[in-house]
């Protein structure tokens, strides 16, 4: 059997780890679940699947009230109900008041998509088991037509989630399974020069070294991770700023640490580390 | 060849079945990992585990499996010798070295190694046998962990087997560690939803119902919310044989008290045993009568113990503590424990000390409440058990 293997982007720098499972769950036509720290780019990865294949991204951002009826189709009542007051449209017709969710569009398409359910794990703990039957299968039934939705091609389906709750056995095991690591200080400085290519390399180790130190300050309580990264160099490249020395503070740190306690923590950390040299 | 390997897995905890097995016979039908052993353990990682709390376990496991075996450690061995035939390689070497491996003919080296391989089990940190003995290390001192080869520049670099020596998941291994943040998902299993109070959300199917029975006029029908109705009685033992536990029993109260899904949480404090009285604070003053107690949570609230169950049998059967002498709270202490686990219809007790520990006191203990390990898979199986119907033991 053919496929097309994913080998990452110019934009988005993977590990043979990753591309591994990508090209398992694209050969085995099963779900890639990729689970990692926030900031990691785990959405960042359906978007790079997405414009490596040459296939339209379909985004389905889960919420705590997402319900995966809504991900198929909504049944427009109230709008129905609305018109068959008003007169406007043809009432009878009961399918133009069925509104296909992201996973009905995705299995509706003419080609190929690559479906990204966001952060399943903000949804009810059963989300996921519900979705299980529609997504082994690429099919559902309309039950207020009749009408059977199948998937003429198999969307790529690429599922995130934050690691905040567990997610069902019956789910995971149909799923490709992918932790994302935090990059190593090499990668991570390519992924910088990725977004920065005309970084002076000085203020690039610097940038590193600082943040590195600060992901080992302990208890911190959201470590910052490589947007907050890549967003503190955008900021410190605005203002001008050359150089880095963690012991003469950090400037815009705010970009980094975005909880009061983190801060808290960092200041003691420094106050710490400086006084045996003092 | 990999299904000894997926029993492996099972034996260490990783759940895999026939459909990981097929799901691997398929992708290396299809040449997903490249015909290499680096391949193999990316494309039997991302099949296998379906967690990152069993990555840890899948590395172990691979690390030990494919170690062992001949084919496997032979090509691991062809690499090296490969390596070791790069003149620009050995430049690192010191002249006692040189000396050494020419002295060291190839089959002899071979050899040697594939002995040492047999023989080498577990990740080798900073030894100096290599050296020594064949001159085989690629920095010249510090040690080779045999796996950690790094043969050639092959893109990459980093063989499978160095990377699952490394075991670098461990901390992601849910026996041991424990944060706020998993306590908090962990209760966040703790919650039973009803809907009751005021009538103040509108009831979209039940007004498009009633609105289309009326003939198309209007008519709203409102419905209460949805409130989580979960009460939660959390008792923490204090002091003593607690103290090395005080960090995580910390981390329990301040997820409960932040888990806004309960409809209402007292936590109370008591030392060793549970006698006449349990203290709103840690220090043991305020003490609430446990017979008042009970008057106001009902049999529907859930009771969560900490505590390590360690005591002198002594604590058990009297009827005050030690520390208080003047108090005789009337019973002995495995009494007033019996009527606490009576009363509730859903009592746990979380236990900081491994399993193997449950003995003496523990073990008198654990016949009154159920007992987990206050690990993750701990908590949650009280939580589970806690959500049952009927949870008395």
């Amino acid at each position: 059997m053919e496929f097309r293997r994913f080998r990452g982007t110019d934009k988005y720098l993977t590990s043979s780890a990753l591309e591994s499972a990508v090209n398992c769950a694209l050969a085995l036509e099963r779900p890639l679940l990729v689970r990692g720290e926030p900031g990691t780019g785990k959405t960042l990865l359906a978007e790079a699947i997405a414009s490596a294949l040459g296939l339209r991204l379909i985004h389905w951002p889960v919420k705590s009230t997402t319900r995966a009826q809504d991900g198929l189709y909504v049944y427009d009542t109230v709008q129905r109900l609305y018109d068959s007051r008003f007169g406007d449209g043809d009432v009878k017709d009961i399918r133009r008041y069925i509104k296909h969710g992201p996973l009905g569009q995705a299995f509706a398409s003419r080609d190929r998509v690559v479906l990204l359910i966001d952060e399943v794990d903000k949804a009810d703990l059963e989300f996921p088991n519900d979705l299980l039957h529609e997504l082994d299968r690429m099919r559902f039934v309309v039950t207020e037509t009749g009408d059977e939705v199948i998937a003429r091609e198999r969307p790529v389906v690429v599922i995130t989630s934050n690691a905040e709750k567990e997610l069902p056995d019956a789910f995971l095991r149909r799923c490709v399974f992918h932790f994302i690591e935090f990059p190593e200080q090499d990668l991570m400085a390519r992924i910088v020069r990725v977004h920065h290519p005309d970084l002076d390399q000085k203020l690039l180790d610097q940038t590193l070294r600082a943040f590195y130190s600060l992901r080992d300050v302990d208890g911190l309580r959201k470590r910052p991770s490589t947007s907050e990264l890549i967003d503190w160099i955008a900021v410190l490249r605005r203002a001008g700023i050359a150089s880095v020395e963690l012991d003469a503070g950090m400037p815009f740190l705010g970009a980094l640490l975005k909880r009061e306690q983190d801060l808290l923590a960092f200041a003691e950390a420094t106050s710490r580390g400086r006084r045996p040299r003092a | 060849m990999f299904v000894p390997f997926l029993y492996e897995l099972r034996d260490r905890g990783v759940k895999v079945g026939a459909q990981e097995a097929l799901s691997l016979a398929q992708s290396l039908g299809l040449g997903l990992h490249r015909g290499t052993l680096d391949g193999f353990y990316e494309v039997a990682r991302a099949l296998c585990v379906h967690r990152e709390q069993d990555l840890d376990a899948f590395d172990r496991a691979f690390a030990h499996h494919f170690r062992g075996v001949p084919d496997d450690a032979l090509a691991l061995t062809d690499e090296l010798l490969e390596w070791l035939e790069q003149p620009a390689a050995k430049r690192r070497l010191t002249e006692l070295e040189r000396q050494l491996l020419e002295r060291i003919d190839l089959a002899e080296a071979r050899e040697r190694l594939r002995a040492r391989l047999a023989e080498q089990r577990e990740r080798h940190d900073r030894g100096n046998r290599w050296v020594g003995t064949a001159g085989t290390s690629p920095h010249g001192s510090g040690g080779i962990h045999l796996t950690g080869i790094k043969v050639g520049e092959a893109p990459g670099g980093r063989g499978a087997l160095e990377v699952a020596a490394e075991r670098r998941f461990r901390d992601l291994r849910s026996d041991v560690t424990l944060d706020t943040r998993q306590i908090e998902v962990a209760l966040r299993r703790l919650r039973a939803f009803v809907r009751e109070g005021a009538l103040d959300e509108l009831d979209v199917e039940a007004t498009i119902d009633k609105t289309a029975r009326n003939g198309g006029e209007l008519e709203i029908a409102m419905r209460p919310p949805r409130r989580s109705n979960l009460r939660v009685l959390l008792l923490l033992d204090v002091g003593g044989s607690m103290d090395p536990h005080a960090h995580v029993c910390e981390r329990l109260f301040s997820a409960a008290s932040r888990a806004t899904h309960f409809r209402e949480l007292r936590t109370y404090y008591f030392h060793n045993c549970v006698y006449g009285r349990v203290y709103e604070s840690a220090a043991l003053i305020r003490g609430v009568p446990v017979l008042q107690l009970l008057q106001d949570c009902d049999p529907s609230w859930r009771l969560i113990v900490v505590g390590d169950a360690l005591m002198s049998p002594w604590e058990l059967q009297s009827s005050g503590s030690r520390w208080s002498f003047g108090d005789d709270s009337g019973a002995p202490g495995i009494a007033w424990l019996a009527h606490l686990a009576q009363h509730f219809l859903h009592s746990a007790w979380l236990n900081p000390e491994p399993a193997v520990a449950w003995y003496g006191t523990a073990e008198v203990i654990r016949r009154v409440f159920p007992m987990y390990r206050l690990t993750q898979d701990g908590l949650l199986e009280a939580v589970q058990h806690l959500m049952r119907g009927g949870g008395r033991l």
